[in-house]
C-alpha cells in the first residue's frame, strides 16, 4: 500500500467515524425562518403541564434559563415573567400560552417566545428501583411576525446509562444539574426534568436550537 | 514504516472520536446556585424570602470576586426578592443593573419599574 492509497482509506475511515460518532441521522430541520429571524432574546412561558404532577410546570421552567443562556440568548427572568402573568390575573399556563404575540412582545420585549408542553413527568415505582421519566416538547415563535421558527422534543429517564460519556458544554450542563441536585437533595423527577430540559434547549445538537448572538458559535451552525 | 502508520492512524482516529461531537467551550456565565434559587422560589415549601435573598447575595459576591459573568435574570430575580420585602429602592437598583448588563431586557424592566411604583 502506498501512502496516497493509505491516506484515502484513512480519510474514508475517519469520515465515517466523524459522521456516525454522535449523531443518529434524522431528517434535517428547515432552519430558514429561524435564521432569518435571528432572535436575541427568548421569553420562556411557564410550561403547559399535561401530567397529574402539579410541580411539573415550574420544575421544568426553573431549569430553562441555563441551557438557553449558554446557547447565547438573553432569557427573560423566569420568576418575574411568572409574577407578571399572575399580576394580570393569569395563573394557568394554558391562558399564558393563549396570549397574543403582540401583547407578549409589548410587555416583555422579547424577540421570540418558547412554548413548552410537558407530556410526561413523574416516578414509576417498581419492585427493585423507581424510574423517573420526563418528556417535553417546545415550539419557538417569532414575536414580531408570529412565525414558527423551530420545534423540538426531548425525554430523559433515570434508567439511562448512569455513566454515559457526554462531552463539551452539554455534558458540563448535565453534570451541573446532577451535582446541584445531589447538593440540595431535591427529588429525582426534578433532576430528570433538568436533563430533559437541557437536551431540549441546548444549541449544537442535531435538529436542536441554534446558537444565539451571545455565543462565540453564533452564525456558525 | 508500518509502526508509524499505525500510530498515525490511532492518533487521527482518537482525534476524530474525541473531537467528533464535543468542542471544548467555556461557560458563558458563572451560575453558582442561581438555578437552585429559582427552583426554591417556585416551591410551595420554599425557603423564607430573607434566606433566598441571602443566598443570591452570597453567590453574587462569589461571582464578582472571581470576575465571572452574572447570568441573565440574576439581578432581576434578586430585585424581585427585595421587592417582596418592600425594599423598593433595592428592587429598582437591581432592575437597572439587569438592564445595564443586558440591554435586551429594557422593555420588560421598564414595564416592571412602572408597575411596581404604583
Amino acid at each position: 500500500m502506498n501512502w496516497t492509497k493509505y491516506f484515502k482509506v484513512l480519510a474514508a475511515v475517519t469520515g465515517f467515524v466523524l459522521m456516525t460518532g454522535c449523531a443518529t441521522k434524522a431528517p434535517q430541520f428547515d432552519y430558514t425562518a429561524y435564521k432569518e429571524s435571528r432572535p436575541r432574546s427568548i421569553l420562556v412561558l411557564p410550561p403547559v403541564n399535561n401530567t397529574p404532577e402539579v410541580q411539573a410546570s415550574y420544575s421544568v421552567l426553573s431549569h430553562a434559563t441555563r441551557p438557553l443562556a449558554e446557547a447565547g440568548y438573553y432569557v427573560m427572568p423566569v420568576t418575574l415573567v411568572a409574577e407578571a402573568f399572575k399580576e394580570n390575573g393569569m395563573t394557568q399556563p394554558s391562558d399564558m400560552h393563549a396570549t397574543s404575540v403582540e401583547k407578549l412582545r409589548q410587555i416583555f420585549g422579547a424577540d421570540a417566545a418558547l412554548y413548552v408542553t410537558i407530556s410526561k413527568y413523574g416516578t414509576v415505582y417498581q419492585v427493585i428501583n423507581s424510574v423517573s421519566v420526563v418528556s417535553v416538547d417546545a415550539k419557538l415563535v417569532d414575536l414580531k411576525t408570529g412565525k414558527l421558527l423551530w420545534t423540538g422534543s426531548a425525554s430523559a429517564s433515570s434508567d439511562e446509562g448512569k455513566n454515559q460519556q457526554q462531552g463539551g458544554l452539554f455534558g458540563a450542563l448535565i453534570t451541573a444539574i446532577v451535582n446541584q441536585v445531589m447538593a440540595t437533595a431535591l427529588d429525582q423527577s426534578h433532576q430528570i426534568a433538568g436533563v430533559a430540559t437541557t437536551r431540549l434547549m441546548s444549541a449544537g445538537m442535531g435538529n436542536g436550537m441554534l446558537y444565539g448572538p451571545r455565543s462565540p458559535n453564533y452564525g456558525k451552525d | 514504516m508500518l509502526t508509524i502508520r499505525s500510530a498515525a492512524t490511532a492518533a487521527l482516529l482518537a482525534c476524530a472520536f474525541m473531537g467528533g461531537c464535543a468542542t471544548k467551550q467555556p461557560s458563558l456565565y458563572q451560575w453558582e446556585g442561581y438555578q437552585g434559587n429559582v427552583d426554591a422560589y417556585f416551591r410551595t415549601d420554599k425557603l423564607s424570602t430573607d434566606a433566598q435573598t441571602q443566598h443570591m447575595e452570597e453567590d453574587l459576591q462569589k461571582i464578582t470576586v472571581s470576575g465571572g459573568q452574572v447570568p441573565p435574570g440574576y439581578y432581576a430575580h434578586l430585585g424581585l426578592l427585595y421587592g417582596q420585602q418592600g425594599k423598593l429602592d433595592q428592587f429598582a437598583a437591581q432592575m437597572q443593573a439587569e438592564k445595564k448588563q443586558f440591554p435586551e431586557s429594557e422593555t420588560f424592566m421598564d414595564f416592571l419599574l412602572r408597575n411596581f411604583k404604583k
